[in-house]
């Protein structure tokens, strides 16, 4: 048996989210799964490929570079992981934007119902997924000769970035569509940690009345290493932008600490953030449905707590 | 050009769903139903480009049991041309869901085909894409915003950095996210109008597709609870528990 783990990257660094998922590999060779490849399709990528082959566990790196790969379009990728699909029994990615694009796709192709956003491995063949935004767990066997499978970036603690020297052997397949086009990408700059991989999350909810307002959280971010986050209400009100959006609809975090600040605690956020360690929620209304998850509850108006906060943390 | 535009019958997101106690899945006696939220704004999408002069017709499909003729309704109501039902009593896993849309694609040869990026109870995120592989058409997945000129189409896409645009020959696959558009309401006088407007019933059989069961849902359960923790005074006794306590600041 063997496993194929498809990167996730941007040309440049290997995901975190990568390593969650190969994470998850272990445990399924831990039941027997086998060896685990990983894919690094892309253009110019070496430098991610060469990330691949440090992390432990992995045996083997594929290296597609081509210029039909650079961004991940779904068309392109797709083929080139079904091509590839015919020496494994497993076929594993992150449940990112980008693994959620193509994974349906390679499952399509090679007629497997594709097991999504999983959280757990149970055996070679039963998985445990969340479904209705969380509120319940799934427990779900394939039968399928080959188990296609995106892994949610919470599921698992990430491995080790170095410690393993796997082989390298480039891919030469081409796999070109030509049906669609890259045009831009427009990326959120931020010297802060990305929100799916942050050990700290402050987040801010409908309670901070304005997008300005949340400049009060980005001391007490800058005092943490935190990363900033939003509630869909006030990404809805056009406080912030979306790619802030914590909650079933925007991302999955489980940090350390999670701070929320002026968030009701309505279920399609929780759904995005109750498996971190330690919840800390700041409100004013003492019955907001976000206490009934906090370790720690703190009923006061924000905009007085927020620069008590900073100041309190030196 | 005409544009298709897949609907799901979903528990209604403003429902709080009960896990029932014997694991076999969610207890839906009684819950309110509803269009899932993202096919809603598939269908305003498609009425929007139709609006626009774009598209002469607005069709709504469904696939399930008898009752989705409700869903369908709702679409019709909002102002999409007619309906496709196909008739099942098994609940189908995204994949035979996408053969069988391949199937009335065939028939009804759409310059757009809209999906929403997920359903609100299987949380799969996979039909879209799956019929896209299965027809070998491009797609623009967890859109934001589309603008369509002649036989290409630009869209803007939410991704988890930001947001990614890219172009796409038509005919094509689209998948919603939220920030697409907000869905209208629908009007008394087009509530009337909608139960004139034609729904064509057939099945996967006649149209030559065979399901076939690809899993088995084992056990459904509620997630681990997660007890309330303690309230603080203020903010000087938070950052000493947060210190001392939980030990996860320095």
């Amino acid at each position: 048996m063997s496993i194929l783990v498809v990167a996730d990257h941007d040309n440049t660094e290997l995901k975190q989210a990568s390593r969650v998922v190969i994470a998850a590999a272990q445990a399924l060779s831990e039941h027997g799964g086998g060896d685990i490849d990983v894919l690094v399709a892309g253009s110019d990528c070496e430098a991610v490929a060469n990330a691949a082959s440090q992390v432990p566990g992995v045996s083997r790196v594929l290296h597609a570079d081509n210029a039909a790969y650079q961004s991940a379009l779904p068309e392109n990728i797709s083929h080139l992981v079904a091509a590839l699909a015919d020496g494994y029994d497993f076929i594993l990615t992150g449940h990112t934007t980008t693994g959620k694009n193509f994974l349906p796709r390679v499952a399509a192709a090679l007629d497997v119902q594709m097991i999504s956003d999983i959280i757990g491995v149970d055996s070679l063949d039963t998985f445990k997924r969340p479904i209705y935004a969380g509120n319940a767990i799934a427990t779900v066997k394939s039968s399928d000769p080959k188990k296609v499978i995106s892994v949610r970036g919470t599921a698992y603690d990430a491995v080790a970035a170095e410690g393993g020297s796997a082989s390298i052997e480039s891919v030469d397949a081409i796999h070109d569509a030509g049906v669609s086009e890259f045009i831009s990408e427009e990326l959120a700059k931020s010297e802060r940690p990305e929100l799916t991989a942050a050990g700290v999350i402050i987040s801010g909810g409908r309670g901070m009345q304005s997008g300005d307002n949340f400049t009060l959280l980005e001391g007490i971010a800058d005092k943490l290493g935190a990363a900033i986050g939003a509630s869909r209400a006030a990404v809805d009100a056009g406080f912030v932008p979306n790619d802030m959006q914590v909650g079933q609809t925007g991302k999955i975090v489980a940090p350390e600490l999670y701070i929320a600040v002026g968030i009701s605690g309505a279920i399609q956020h929780l759904a995005g953030m109750k498996d971190s360690k330690v919840i800390v929620a700041i409100n004013k209304d003492e019955d907001a449905p976000i206490f009934q998850v906090a370790d720690y509850g703190l009923v006061a108006d924000l905009f007085n707590a927020l620069p008590e906060f900073e100041e309190a943390l030196g | 050009m005409k544009i298709l535009v897949a609907v799901k019958r979903v528990v209604d997101p403003n429902v709080n769903v009960v896990v029932k106690n014997d694991g076999t899945g969610i207890d839906l006696t009684n819950a309110k139903m509803a269009v899932n939220p993202f096919c809603e704004i598939g269908i305003e999408e498609a009425l929007r480009i139709r609006d626009a002069g774009l598209a002469d017709e607005v069709v709504a499909v469904a696939v399930g049991i008898e009752k989705c003729q409700e869903q369908i309704r709702v679409c019709l109501a909002l102002g999409a041309d007619r309906g496709i039902h196909v008739v099942t009593e098994e609940e189908l896993e995204p994949l035979n869901i996408a053969k069988i849309l391949k199937a009335v694609y065939e028939k009804e040869e759409p310059g757009i085909m809209i999906f929403g990026k997920q359903s609100i109870d299987g949380d799969n995120g996979q039909t879209g894409q799956m019929f896209a592989q299965l027809t070998n058409l491009p797609q623009a997945t967890f859109a934001s915003e589309l603008t369509i000129d002649g036989d290409q189409a630009t869209v803007i896409r939410e991704v988890d950095g930001g947001l990614q645009t890219i172009k796409v020959s038509m005919p094509m696959v689209l998948t919603t996210d939220l920030r697409l558009n907000t869905p209208r309401f629908a009007s008394l006088p087009n509530i009337m109008k909608a139960k004139r407007k034609p729904i064509d019933q057939t099945t996967p059989e006649e149209l030559g597709v065979t399901v076939r069961s690809h899993t088995e849902t084992l056990d459904v359960s509620p997630p681990p609870g997660r007890q309330a923790g303690v309230r603080v005074g203020n903010v000087d006794e938070l950052v000493e528990k947060l210190r001392n306590e939980a030990k996860v600041i320095a």
